[in-house]
């Protein structure tokens, strides 16, 4: 009877944890199935692959400007994750080892901001693009992003772990305190570097409003907003071609997030910790 | 008293690392912050402005589509939120139970969903959840529903419809902190509860929630302040109707900003209307689980 429990419960255990993964994974494979295949077929539920994908993609590209989008959308992100993450991470290591009572008060104010919802944010913000004349460019995206508050926390609780040790002997050896940062800090935090590249490239591949509102001509918009005015702009929807524009729009984040998980899920929970 | 000064920046060592960041922030961040206050106090006609001192807020106060909206955002905190909170707590301890081979393509999996955008999701859902989509298929084939749901034209089942993604897109999110929490409990606790002889039940319930409790706090407050200011999903998925059943704050925001009559200082007013409910409920969250503890 004993042995009954147990396996019921790690089967029942498995079962759960199955039907989890089964129902998390199939809105994205449906997705790409829905690609491949005409838009009657996925409107009638067809869950195979089917033939229809060059045509699908063909009309995708004749129709809309994906390609200027995916360009873009590839500008912005690489340049908010190389500035962002040198940014965020300086600043990080200024709030954690060089701790003073300003400091610390000045850490709680960023804190407090995580908090703000950005919709109290973008318009005033839009208004001083206006004045900057940056409207509709792409640099407008690009600023408002380096300096995010949640990376700055992010990095700032994985530094704890660092121990002072290595950072007292290093001006001891008379390394200043740029050279430390850059020689000893960075080449061993590469996991948290890694996970806070793909945290930023992600929200900022797949950023909505702000780039909405900002971004006004079809030259400078980015692969999400296209995808989503394909979706809500055609009279007669064909999901086909929205599907294979949803599965490019979606492709380069999935390869990035696939190559780099185990180091994301590491980076993420073990910066977590304490 | 000059020198002085100077000696007391020197000290602040940490001003050569954070100033970049600082003045990004002060520039992109705290002056929009201070001057939305000032265009809340301003009513807008295109490009003019006229000063109208608290009026804002007493149109607020009789905007019956605005008070829709925050009705909205809040069924949808109160009855996602919790939901996803619980499925997360309880998937992820399944997930850390020392028998379950396979965890990393779990783990996998169920993130998977936060990988999406919050755009493609919106979009396979909506085609999903079509009169003659895929889901309503599957209910009728298993004969749970003897006629398809309107699911996108019906405002009940709207509101449904989002809430079911977004327990979809979220759950995984909040499920990863709790294994990272679940990490940190000791095992002797746990091996001591075991030999206590605690059951699975018992093991749950009586140790690994309260040792998850910051977590809980964290993931509360996070979600409610992000279902809050539900925007991408509503606009791609339902465009907030049928008829504003699902249209949120922040929809409604934007509406007025850049598809009615541009009326930036009257959304002013409204985004700080919804800073303090997220301020109020943030704290009241804070305030209850510190109450527990005492």
């Amino acid at each position: 009877m004993e042995k009954l429990k147990k396996y019921g419960c790690r089967g029942l255990t498995y079962l759960v944890l199955i039907i989890a993964a089964f129902l998390s994974i199939f809105p994205c494979y449906w997705m790409f199935i829905g690609a491949t295949n005409t838009s009657r077929d996925v409107t009638s539920g067809r869950v195979l692959p089917g033939t229809a994908l060059a045509e699908n993609l063909r009309n995708l590209f004749d129709t809309y400007p994906i390609g200027t989008a995916l360009i873009n959308s590839i500008i912005i992100a690489g340049a908010i994750v190389v500035l962002s993450l040198l940014v965020t991470s300086l600043a990080a290591y200024g709030f954690e080892k060089f701790r003073t009572k300003i400091s610390e008060k000045v850490y709680t104010i960023y804190l407090v901001g995580m908090m703000i919802p950005t919709a109290a944010m973008m318009i005033p913000l839009y208004r001083m693009m206006g004045t900057f004349g940056l409207v509709n460019n792409r640099l407008s995206v690009i600023f408002p992003a380096i300096s995010s508050i949640f990376l700055i926390f992010f990095f700032r609780q994985s530094f704890k772990t660092l121990p002072n040790a290595i950072l007292e002997s290093a001006r001891i050896d008379g390394s200043s305190e740029l050279h430390t940062f850059l020689y000893i800090v960075f080449p061993s935090m590469r996991a948290t570097y890694a996970a806070a590249g793909i945290y930023a490239f992600m929200t900022s591949w797949n950023s909505y409003m702000w780039p909405m509102i900002v971004l006004q001509t079809d030259s400078q918009k980015t692969i999400t907003l296209v995808v989503s005015k394909i979706a809500s702009s055609s009279y007669v929807a064909d999901y086909g071609i929205q599907m294979a524009g949803l599965a490019v729009a979606t492709l380069p984040m999935l390869v990035v997030f696939l190559v780099l998980q185990r180091s994301f899920v590491e980076g993420m929970t073990g910066s977590v910790k304490g | 008293m000059r020198t002085d000064l100077r000696k007391k920046l020197r000290r602040e060592r940490w001003i050569n690392f954070s100033s970049i960041a600082i003045i990004l922030t002060c520039v992109f961040m705290l002056y929009p912050i201070v001057y939305s206050i000032f265009l809340s106090l301003h009513s807008h006609k295109g490009l003019t402005s006229t000063f109208v001192g608290p009026n804002n807020f007493v149109r607020l106060v009789k905007d019956t589509i605005f008070w829709q909206s925050l009705g909205n955002s809040f069924i949808f905190l109160i009855i996602q939120v919790p939901i996803m909170l619980v499925l997360g707590l309880l998937l992820a301890y399944l997930l850390q139970s020392d028998y379950i081979k396979g965890k990393g393509f779990f783990r996998m999996a169920l993130f998977l969903p936060c990988v999406t955008s919050l755009v493609a999701y919106s979009i396979v859902f909506k085609a999903l959840f079509q009169v003659d989509g895929l889901i309503n298929n599957c209910l009728l084939a298993l004969h749970i529903i003897q006629a398809p749901i309107h699911w996108l034209t019906d405002a009940f089942w709207a509101k449904a419809a989002i809430i079911i993604a977004l327990c979809w897109r979220w759950t995984g999110y909040n499920t990863m902190f709790y294994i990272a929490g679940m990490q940190n409990i000791p095992r002797d606790t746990l091996e001591a509860a075991r030999i206590d002889g605690a059951n699975r039940f018992q093991e749950f319930f009586r140790v690994v929630v309260p040792q998850l409790k910051s977590m809980i706090v964290f993931t509360s407050i996070t979600s409610t302040i992000g279902t809050i200011q539900l925007f991408d999903e509503v606009m791609n998925l339902t465009q907030g109707g049928p008829s504003n059943g699902t249209m949120t704050v922040s929809m409604y925001i934007y509406n007025h900003s850049f598809k009615y009559s541009s009326n930036f200082g009257y959304s002013a007013a409204m985004s700080w209307v919804v800073v303090l409910i997220i301020a109020v409920l943030s704290l009241i969250q804070l305030r209850v689980t510190r109450d527990k503890e005492g």
